[in-house]
This record gives structure tokens, C-alpha cells and sequence, in this order.
């Protein structure tokens, strides 16, 4: 205030301190519209990849089709994995499909969501007793999950709708642009365990 | 006197130190008998069963019946089947095969069936005869560890190596039952979650 | 310049500054595995050779979710749910030889009304199943209008389907003795109108999929399974028809109503994945027949029972008195299942059944030792049988015909690995 009025004494006009401007530009709008943006723009383009799990893809299949059209949410089934940020992991995950889900999310880049979709993602669903399952939340970090055996097309695009309002009230995009916040997998199996079959050579 | 005083006497049974009379061998159809004519001489035992026709010859003599089955027309395999019986200490070995080209033979379902030990069981294969038994006897393979003689390719097909170890179809493999009252470690539940 | 022989004897000129090296290895092995959008739920190790395929090993068992081993632990009708989840699209067909061989072993006959509304059913999957095939081929091309196109027409289907089960996809309908429920009063005029609107939409299937020239290109003398290499390979279903063997379990061994109904098996002789596509389109046509034949038959005859007496007399009142329409409440004609099934106790014996579902025939064996669980159960599925082809047909062409065999041979991996 005192320096604004020295200068118009002077005849020039005050700009105002730089650094404290940009101090303060840096707060209000990374973490506040700048984080907004990125959580908006995440939330309407979260991309699943092409991994069919087990039998239900096909309310998959139909939850992204005409009727029950999803893509209006913004979401659209795509082909790789580097280009996508979310694993919808429907029905039951066996123990050699768990290594491709294990290695499919690890090959996407952050931020990334995981969408348990069914019974058998829960705990087992149906087949609970069964030597050659294992659960969803030991193979990858879950975020939603979804009962039903098969759940409903309406019930999957209200989890994507579910998922968008975790992404904008929480910040989880903008959280891992900003402090670069990564998941914690201390619960999760190590991926030797769940991919250590693949080279061994076991005698029946 | 009203009806409902006095019951009705009860039939005299018969004592029971007569001991019960020897149950009599199921008879085989005439259709079953029809068949039969041409595997004479492998001795062929008849089981009863609903909807297919059974044939029971041992090991050896496998080959030899499903050649002249394939000669009568039958072409192709259904199923490559299994059953383990650990009181009879025998595991019971399936082929269940119908005909696609024959006019008359596709409404029958016969199934050449054989007993192995179960301890070392080794089955000659039929891929010989018929190529469609491939995948299936690599199914039986790994669930039950029966060694198939003369397949080209014999591993496990839907199992990792780690599993068919188990052999997971045989009675004696019995999986722990879960309980319902798991209790939920929330701690770590929550702590997957990485926002 | 003086040259270099490259591979396999070629004259390669060597310009100064090059280096030509002989190539060491000509054969190259290709995964394409689970996270793909041409595979499904399985991996295929192809070795390739410059760009044809010369061996190829299908890598399954990425579902394999042990239905066997749980049916011997599980009640006889519990079992119901747990195979439908095989083939979830095609539940009454998949399902129905169980109930089947199980009613042979108990020596009953479901009343006639219950067989009629079994084939309503069975022909409903059908029409379902072969369009989710048909979708899922179209994504396989890179044809997604067809996706979204069969997926829309599937839901057609589906809808009809839980008008008369009450679940989409999950139906459990057939149990032993009989049915679950009975029609509703507005299920045959929606009926027909499905049946109307599907016929004018197979034409335009025929248009921009069949007879498109980009997917004839990409079809026509692609993976050509000859009469009798199918019959040797053992393939079923519409392959086995499109390759000209005049097999169907209905004509062969008739089951439930198809000896009473009026239709026929089409058969195509070329047995090129084009022939497999086409084989389909007639056998939708052929189930709309069925299915207008079987709502005329429900129509004229009155309700009498849709379940044997043997469980139907262990109905309480209550459940009576709602079929029957005294009780105004939660519909008409549907009543829960019955209380004998809990405690059910199947005699001794061996029995087995085979049913025609949508992509084959299905094989159930069931032997049971008088308990209430089943001793063993051997269900061979109809795309578990199909899966040999993969090692027999598809070498010798190249790499970019595989999505297209594989599509045409009706893709549905949670069958084969059950």
C-alpha cells in the first residue's frame, strides 16, 4: 500500500511485487483450478483397456453398446495399455490371469483406476471354494467395486459415474500431478508369486 | 364294531436269517448285443447307463476295439472322460464317440471304457485312431495324472505346471473349506488405496 | 559391386559402406496374448515365417474355473447356476443337458407345457448367442458398426428373455421336473414383434457385413475346414454344418418339443469362415420360425402345469393358490422353487445327455452314488471341441487371417475352459 502510493506520487504506476504475485498465483490456481481441470478432464476420459477377465464381458460388451451407451461418460474401450487409465477387472481373475492383469497395470501409466466388477470380484462369487482363483484386491489396487452376478449395464455406468465424482471431490488425478502420489501395493502379492509359474518345469 | 378299533393284522415277513438272494448281472440291450457281435472277442462287460451304450474291455485291448469301432463308423470322440473310484482303488477311463458321416449310427452314444490302477495309471492313446481325443486327453492328463502312451504332445492344457502337480480332479484332493465369517482386515483394505 | 548371398541363396549387391549379414533365424514366434483385442481370454504362441503362420499353440485355461471339481461338493439344483456361468449368454441351452441326464436318472418326464417352454427358451439363447458371435466377429475385423448393430438387436432378445425368466443373462430355468415359470399374458405379441423386426434386420446384416466387399475379401477361402477333416477334428456346431455334415443333436436325438415342431438344418459346402457367417444368418432364421410356432402352441393350450407332480405336489397352498390367480400379487403364474429340491436324493447310477446349443453340441455325464451331491460330473462344451481347430487350420496362412478364422469359429473362451 505504501510503496503503490510513493509511485503514483512519483507519477508511475505499481505493478504490485512479482514474486509474492507469483507465489500466490502458484496456490490459487494449481491447486485450485488448474487441479480442478485435471480432475475434470480425467474423470470424462477414463479409457478401459481390452482385457477381458472372465464371463462378464459381456455386460461389458453390452454396457458400451447402443442401448446402455457408456461412451457418452467419455469412456471408450481401447486397445494398449500405455494409452489407457483404467482395468475393468470383470468375474474371476485365475491364477494365469492374474500375471496378465498384474503386468497389463503395471504397464499403464499414472493416474490409474481399477474398477472390481462382479460376485467373483468381491470374494470369489460363486465359484468361492475353487483351487485356481484368487482375489482382485491381491493382484492390484482396487478403487470401486461393484456386486452383482452379472451386475447390471446400468449398474457398470453408475460405477464409472461413481468413480468420476471419487476423481473431482477427492483430487486423485490432480494429487498425482502436483505431489506425485503413487499407490501403496504393501497389501498386494508380489508379482513373483503371481507370475513365477510361467517358467518353471514341474514334473506330474 | 367301528373300523378303527382293532388295526388290520400285518403280513407275515419272512424270518431273517434267510439270506438275501445273489443280485442277477444287469442284462445288455438287444441294441447293445448288436454291437457287441463285433468286438466278440475282446470280451466286452456291459455296465448299465442311461443314454449311451457302455463297453468295458482292459487297457490292452483299447486300441484294438476302437479301430474296429471306427470301422463300423463311429469317427470322432465326444468326451475323454474320468471317474476316480478311491474305495475300488481304480480310476475308470471314458471315450465317448458317435459318427458325423454314417447315415444310421448318430443317434448312438457308445463309450470304450477301461479300468487302470490308480497308483500308476497308463492308458494307450487313441490319437492314433482318432485325432479329435488330443486336447482332451491332455485335460485328463493333468487332472488326473493319467499317463496317455503315444500322445505327441502330452502336457497340461488349462492348468499352470504348479497346479496339475495336485492333481487337482482325483477324491483325495480336497480343497480347505472357506469360512463365512472371515474376519476383514480393514487396515489393509484401506491401505490399498493410494489417494 | 560385388555381392553377398543373403538368405537362402539370394544375390544381395553390396554397396560400399554396407554390411550384409545372413540372417540366422527365419522364424519368429508371435504371443498374442490375453490383454489383446483380437484374442479374448487366451494366449496363441504362432511361429511365423516372414508373415505365414506355421504352427500355432492355443495357450488356454485363462478362465478355468474348476466347474467340475465344485460340482461334486455342491446340491443337484445348486449345480444349475454354477454351469449356466460356462456359457452365460446361451444359459438354458448350456444348462439343459444336466437337467436333462438328471431326469433320466430320477425317471421323470416333464409335462408337455414344460418342454414347449424349454424350446421358447432355448431358442431365444440361440438367436442371442449367434449375435453376440456375430458382434464380437465384427470387432475382431475391425468392423464395429457390426458391434453395435448386433449388440442393439441382441438386446432385443435379452429384453424378451426377462420378461419371461426375470434375469438378463442368468436364467436358471430349466430344473428338474420342469420350469421355473410361466409365460406373462403380453409375451407372445412381443414376441412376434421381435420376430418381425429381426427378419427385416438379417437383410441389412447381409448388406453391410456379408456382402460388403472389404469383409468378402478378408472371408472368402479363409481357413477351409474340408467334409471329412471336420469329421475327424470332431468340430461341432455351425462349423461342422457350414464344412457339410448334416449333424444336428435336434434332428438326431430329438429332445424336449423339436420332434413336434416344424423347421430345418441349413447346410453350406464350401467351409470357408465366409460359409461359417452365413450358416449363422440362416440358423437365426431358422429359431424365428421355432419361436412363432412355439407361442402359437402356448396361446391355444391353457395353463396346466409347467412342473412335474412329483415336486408340484410338495407345493404349499400358497403357491398353488398364486398360480392359479386367487391371490392378486407380484404377477401371475410365477411362483418360487419348490422346497423339495433342498433336500433332493438322485438314486444310483450313470446317465448322460447332449443338447444343441448355440455354438455346438454340449456332452453332460453325470454319475451319482445316492447322495445329495453328485459323485462326478463330465461336461465337454461345445467350444472346448472346437479348440483343436486352431491347431490344424489355421497354419499355412498369414498372420492377419487369424482374427478372422478365430472370429468365424465363434469365439467363447469361459466355455472351453469352463
Amino acid at each position: 500500500m505504501a510503496q503503490a502510493s510513493q509511485a503514483k506520487e512519483e507519477g508511475r504506476a505499481y505493478i504490485g511485487n512479482l514474486d509474492v504475485a507469483a507465489q500466490l498465483a502458484k496456490e490459487h490456481l494449481i491447486k485450485g483450478t488448474i487441479a480442478k481441470v485435471i480432475d475434470w478432464a480425467t474423470a470424462f476420459s477414463l479409457w478401459p483397456v481390452h482385457l477381458m477377465t472372465s464371463c462378464c464381458g459381456c455386460e461389458i460388451g453390452a454396457a458400451w453398446g447402443p442401448r446402455f451407451d457408456n461412451e457418452r461418460y467419455g469412456s471408450l474401450p481401447w486397445v494398449g495399455p500405455r494409452q489407457t487409465n483404467l482395468i475393468i477387472i470383470e468375474g474371476t481373475v485365475t491364477k494365469k490371469m492374474a500375471c496378465t492383469v498384474r503386468l497389463t497395470w503395471e504397464q499403464m501409466p499414472y493416474p490409474k483406476f481399477v474398477i472390481a466388477m462382479g460376485a467373483c470380484a468381491l470374494d470369489g462369487g460363486i465359484f468361492y471354494n475353487s483351487y485356481n482363483i484368487v482375489r482382485p484386491w491381491q493382484v492390484v489396487p482396487v478403487d470401486v467395486y461393484i456386486p452383482g452376478c452379472p451386475p447390471r449395464p446400468e449398474a457398470v455406468a453408475r460405477s464409472i459415474i461413481e468413480l468420476q465424482k471419487m476423481i473431482r471431490s477427492r483430487g486423485l488425478a490432480s494429487k498425482w500431478v502436483i505431489e506425485g502420489v503413487r499407490k501403496d501395493l504393501k497389501y498386494v502379492l508380489p508379482k513373483e508369486d503371481l507370475c513365477g509359474w510361467r517358467g518353471e518345469k514341474v514334473e506330474l | 364294531m367301528s373300523s378303527s378299533g382293532v388295526p388290520a393284522p400285518r403280513p407275515q415277513q419272512p424270518p431273517a436269517s434267510q439270506a438275501p438272494k445273489p443280485q442277477a448281472p444287469p442284462q445288455p440291450p438287444e441294441v447293445w448285443k448288436a454291437f457287441a457281435e463285433k468286438l466278440k472277442d475282446l470280451n466286452p462287460v456291459y455296465e448299465p447307463a442311461k443314454g449311451y451304450l457302455d463297453f468295458v474291455v482292459r487297457p490292452d485291448q483299447l486300441v484294438e476295439a476302437a479301430k474296429r469301432l471306427k470301422e463300423m463308423g463311429f469317427d470322432h470322440v465326444i468326451s475323454v472322460g474320468a471317474v476316480d473310484y478311491p474305495a475300488k482303488k481304480q480310476i475308470k477311463v471314458m471315450y465317448h464317440v458317435t459318427s458325423y458321416l454314417n447315415e444310421e449310427l448318430p443317434k448312438y452314444v457308445i463309450a470304450l471304457s477301461t479300468y487302470v490302477n490308480r497308483d500308476d495309471p497308463r492308458v494307450p492313446s487313441l490319437t492314433s485312431v482318432w485325432p479329435s481325443a488330443e486336447f482332451q486327453e491332455r485335460e485328463e492328463y493333468e487332472m488326473f495324472g493319467i499317463i496317455f502312451e503315444g500322445h505327441s504332445d502330452l502336457r497340461p492344457l488349462l492348468l499352470t505346471p504348479v497346479v496339475a502337480a495336485l492333481r487337482p480332479l482325483r477324491k483325495d484332493f480336497v480343497v480347505p473349506e472357506e469360512s463365512d465369517d472371515i474376519e476383514v482386515d480393514s487396515e489393509a483394505f484401506n491401505a490399498t488405496k493410494w489417494w | 559391386m560385388s555381392s553377398q548371398t543373403g538368405v537362402q541363396g539370394s544375390e544381395v549387391p553390396r554397396l560400399p559402406g554396407m554390411v550384409v549379414r545372413p540372417v540366422e533365424r527365419r522364424v519368429y514366434e508371435v504371443q498374442i496374448g490375453p490383454a489383446h483385442p483380437g484374442s479374448g481370454h487366451m494366449r496363441i504362441f504362432v511361429e511365423v515365417d516372414g508373415d505365414v503362420m506355421t504352427r500355432v499353440d492355443p495357450d488356454i485355461g485363462f478362465v478355468h474355473r474348476t466347474m467340475e471339481k465344485l460340482a461334486e461338493g455342491r446340491d443337484w439344483i445348486k449345480n444349475i447356476p454354477l454351469f449356466e456361468r460356462m456359457a452365460i449368454l446361451d444359459a438354458c441351452n448350456i444348462t439343459l443337458p444336466y437337467v436333462e441326464a438328471v431326469e433320466r436318472l430320477l425317471d421323470l418326464d416333464p409335462p408337455e407345457r414344460a418342454k414347449y417352454l424349454r424350446v421358447l427358451l432355448c431358442e431365444i439363447n440361440r438367436i442371442a448367442s449367434h449375435l453376440y458371435g456375430f458382434g464380437i466377429f465384427g470387432i475382431f475385423l475391425g468392423h464395429s458398426t457390426l458391434y453395435m448393430w448386433a449388440f442393439g438387436d441382441r438386446e432385443v432378445f435379452v429384453q424378451l428373455a426377462e420378461d419371461l425368466t426375470g434375469a438378463r443373462l442368468t436364467h436358471s430355468y430349466p430344473v428338474f421336473g420342469g420350469v421355473r415359470r410361466d409365460i406373462p399374458d403380453d409375451f407372445p405379441q412381443n414376441a412376434r414383434k421381435a420376430t418381425r423386426y429381426m427378419r427385416g434386420r438379417l437383410d441389412e446384416y447381409a448388406k453391410i457385413f456379408l456382402n460388403n466387399p472389404n469383409i468378402r475379401s478378408r472371408l472368402e477361402g479363409v481357413g477351409v475346414l474340408s467334409k471329412n477333416r471336420a469329421a475327424e477334428l470332431g468340430v461341432v456346431g455351425p462349423n461342422a454344418r457350414a464344412s457339410g455334415i448334416k449333424y444336428d443333436v435336434r434332428l438326431v436325438e430329438p429332445y424336449e418339443a423339436y420332434d413336434r415342431l416344424d423347421f430345418e438344418i441349413p447346410i453350406f459346402e464350401e467351409g470357408d469362415a465366409l460359409a461359417r457367417a452365413w450358416q449363422r444368418v440362416e440358423e437365426i432364421k431358422q429359431s424365428l420360425n421355432i419361436i412363432e410356432q412355439v407361442v402359437d402352441w402356448l396361446e391355444k393350450h391353457p395353463r396346466e402345469g409347467f412342473m412335474h407332480d412329483k415336486f408340484w405336489k410338495t407345493a404349499p397352498k400358497l403357491y398353488r393358490d398364486v398360480y392359479e390367480g386367487k391371490i392378486d400379487y407380484a404377477g401371475k403364474y410365477r411362483v418360487k422353487l419348490m422346497p423339495l429340491f433342498a433336500t433332493l436324493k438322485v438314486p444310483a447310477g450313470k446317465a448322460s445327455a447332449r443338447v444343441e446349443a448355440g455354438r455346438g453340441e454340449i456332452f453332460y455325464y453325470v454319475e451319482s452314488d445316492g447322495k445329495d451331491v453328485p459323485y462326478r460330473v463330465r461336461v465337454v462344451s461345445p467350444s472346448f471341441r472346437n479348440v483343436i481347430a486352431f491347431k490344424y487350420v489355421m497354419p499355412g496362412h498369414r498372420l492377419m487371417d487369424l482374427p478372422a478364422i478365430y472370429g468365424s469359429f465363434d469365439y467363447f473362451p469361459p466355455e472351453w475352459d469352463r
